[in-house]
């Protein structure tokens, strides 16, 4: 007697453990060993319920739903600490954090503040809500002026993808105008997209909203297909990934660079216009996503040895064990769930050991950061001294203009 | 049973507004739209009272910039059916000749329960919800911030100034204005609304009666214009605080 064979509905935990091997090295998952460094390098592990290597072990148990009953894993500030700790090599940030997020977030298991953000980037281009016509408000007034490519009809060397902090955020449009001067002084020839500019979508789509990092990379691909330039430079990391790393896996493929690597590149120019001394120790914030995600740790260092009188100083964490600002994954827009759920904040550990060491200064080069830093400031002890600067403005500070 | 939610498009206030030439309308061509606020809570009040299983939502909007996007988002929230309203030729209409347009569809669609945002921020002759109660000839209770379905009628907690709330029961139909659901509206994934993008049909009824005559008229809109009793005072700390203590001085307050 022929007997049918069973057929079951594979599992939740099954399709989602198949779809996380079908990922770029997601197979290396199988390879995990249980050491738990990913879980102990993480800054917000100590409060997971499930953080990666017991994620993990839930998957293979068959027990993942109870990963995804918890909303713990919204504390994942993407910071690719674990991934570049993980001796097998798993893509612990990109594939199983950022798979959970989006899972999440089908399932409508966000936080309210994510959503917020997440519905202004649908409405606006960015997240922060503002109007997407003012994008290019920051540069008013700068001499010679900002161009915009769609009011001048002619290719360009250097487009600069601005970005929304960048643009948007009133603190950080002071580090914008900072490097458009720098830029009118080395003679670059660039221009903006102004309101043709949407967010790169990056943290949105760490942040598990993969739908709208496609809608987003669709709208900034039709924009560079409009104009002609040789490439992009960004002064957000997070853009500089996205656009390095993830448009050209959606076939959006242009050379791009940091703004620190491209004016690193230009140090012969640039030196002999930082002729004004700035005495002091100045330590650097390694971002996650110029450091551990994309490698990227000399041309920032370099930027600021060129400054006369600079003494650089290093923190325990630096480099590829530097300490997240907390704003990646879209912790950037998690602040208050952030603090309710640890009554921590990743920015003013930060600050403290800047403090530690004595600085004077706290160097960033990522568009989150002033920002986040000068609010952690604000908050630490024996931190009011600490002055938060981008590279950029440090270096048209010694340029003198 | 039937939840039909009106929901209508409103000028959205992250840009600047600006007046026409004529001086008696908004800017058109610098206007950007948006779903208003309120109404996104009554669907969201719909959508979770369709969850606990009163029966199907069914989201009907005036046409215009973004509506399609507005109803494919209604309907990946979990609305059952969509309906576009066209046939209008106005910008923006007033709520008498958007309730006059939205009564006749909405009675043939035979509702239980028509929810609709309890105001809108550019409501010039009274919110929706009590003109469609009043073409509809159904019973209207605004400001809810709570409904329950029980049988053949819906339990409400309405609002009032002061910190004062009711709870009271209305019998079905009745039309509701929404001030807040019970949680925030919902986030859906924009793969979500893509995908009903592809498999949602949008329904289109065409306006029984699209010229009709608006009931008011704006004879002037204006910027709110700078009086002439502040007095600006301008000069160095001590100068603007001695000047200070004159006007105190001079207003027997000091």
């Amino acid at each position: 007697m022929a007997v049918n064979p069973v057929t079951q509905r594979p599992t939740f935990n099954e399709i989602f453990y198949t779809s996380l091997q079908k990922l770029p090295d997601g197979e290396r998952v199988r390879a995990c060993l249980q050491c738990g460094t990913c879980s102990g390098v993480c800054p917000f592990g100590y409060l997971m319920d499930y953080p990666p290597s017991k994620m993990i072990a839930a998957l293979r148990a068959g027990m993942f739903d109870r990963v995804m009953k918890t909303d713990k894993v919204w504390m994942c500030v993407s910071c690719y600490a674990c991934t570049n700790s993980c001796p097998a090599q798993i893509p612990l940030t990109a594939g199983l954090m950022t798979r959970t997020k989006e899972e999440l977030l089908l399932a409508g298991n966000v936080p309210v503040e994510l959503q917020d953000a997440l519905e202004n980037t649908q409405r606006y281009g960015n997240p922060m809500g503002e109007s997407p016509r003012k994008r290019a408000a920051w540069a008013r007034g700068i001499e010679p002026s900002v161009k915009i490519m769609s009011q001048i009809n002619r290719p360009i060397d250097v487009l600069w993808f601005v970005g929304d902090y960048a643009s948007f955020h009133p603190r950080v449009q002071l580090s914008s105008r900072a490097l458009a001067r720098i830029f009118n002084l080395l003679g670059v020839d660039f221009g903006i997209l102004g309101h043709e500019e949407n967010s790169d979508g990056d943290s949105q789509r760490l942040a598990g909203e993969r739908g709208l990092f496609e809608l987003l990379v669709d709208k900034n691909s039709k924009a560079f297909q409009k104009y002609q330039f040789n490439q992009i430079v960004t002064a957000d990391p997070h853009a500089f990934n996205a656009l390095k790393n993830e448009y050209p896996k959606l076939g959006v493929n242009y050379p791009v660079q940091h703004y620190t690597q491209y004016l690193s590149a230009k140090l012969d120019l640039l030196r002999p216009l930082l002729r004004h001394e700035i005495k002091a120790r100045i330590t650097y914030h390694d971002p996650c996503y110029l450091g551990r995600a994309n490698g990227i740790y000399q041309p920032p260092r370099q930027l600021l040895q060129a400054i006369p009188g600079v003494e650089l100083v290093e923190m325990p964490h630096s480099a590829v064990n530097s300490l997240c600002c907390g704003g990646g994954g879209g912790g950037m827009w998690l602040e208050g769930y952030q603090w309710e759920q640890a009554h921590a904040r990743l920015s003013e550990w930060r600050v403290r050991e800047a403090v530690a060491i004595g600085a004077d200064i706290l160097a960033v080069a990522c568009t989150y950061e002033i920002p986040r830093f000068e609010d952690a400031v604000k908050m630490v002890q024996k931190a009011s001294r600490l002055v938060i600067r981008d590279i950029s403005e440090l270096l048209l500070e010694s340029i003198g203009e | 049973m039937n939840l039909i939610v009106a929901i209508k498009l409103v000028p959205d206030l992250v840009e600047e507004l600006k007046i026409n030439e004529e001086g008696n309308f908004l800017d058109l061509e610098s206007l950007r739209l948006r779903v208003n606020e309120f109404d996104e809570h009554a669907l969201e009040q719909a959508i979770l009272l369709k969850e606990r299983g009163a029966g199907r939502v069914i989201v009907i909007a005036l046409d215009g910039e973004g509506v399609e996007d507005a109803l494919f988002t209604a309907a990946a929230k979990g609305a059952d059916q969509v309906i576009k309203l066209t046939g209008n030729t106005m910008p923006l209409v007033s709520n008498h000749t958007l309730a006059r347009w939205l009564a006749p569809v909405i009675k043939s669609l035979q509702p239980s329960l028509v929810l609709t945002g309890v105001q809108a921020h550019n409501d010039l002759d009274g919110p929706l919800g009590p003109l469609l109660a009043e073409y509809l000839d159904l019973p209207y209770v605004g400001y809810v911030a709570k409904a329950t379905m029980k049988d053949g009628e819906v339990e409400i907690r309405k609002e009032y100034p002061g910190g004062l709330a009711a709870e009271m029961e209305i019998d079905l139909p009745a039309v509701l204005g929404i001030q807040a659901a019970e949680q925030p509206p919902r986030y859906i994934a924009f793969s979500r609304i893509r995908q009903a993008m592809k498999t949602v049909q949008l329904e289109e009824r065409q306006i029984p009666d699209p010229f009709i005559e608006e009931p008011i008229a704006i004879a002037r809109l204006f910027q709110p214009e700078i009086g002439e009793r502040a007095e600006i005072i301008s000069g160095d700390v001590d100068e603007i605080a001695a000047r200070l203590v004159d006007i105190f001085t001079d207003l027997d307050l000091l």
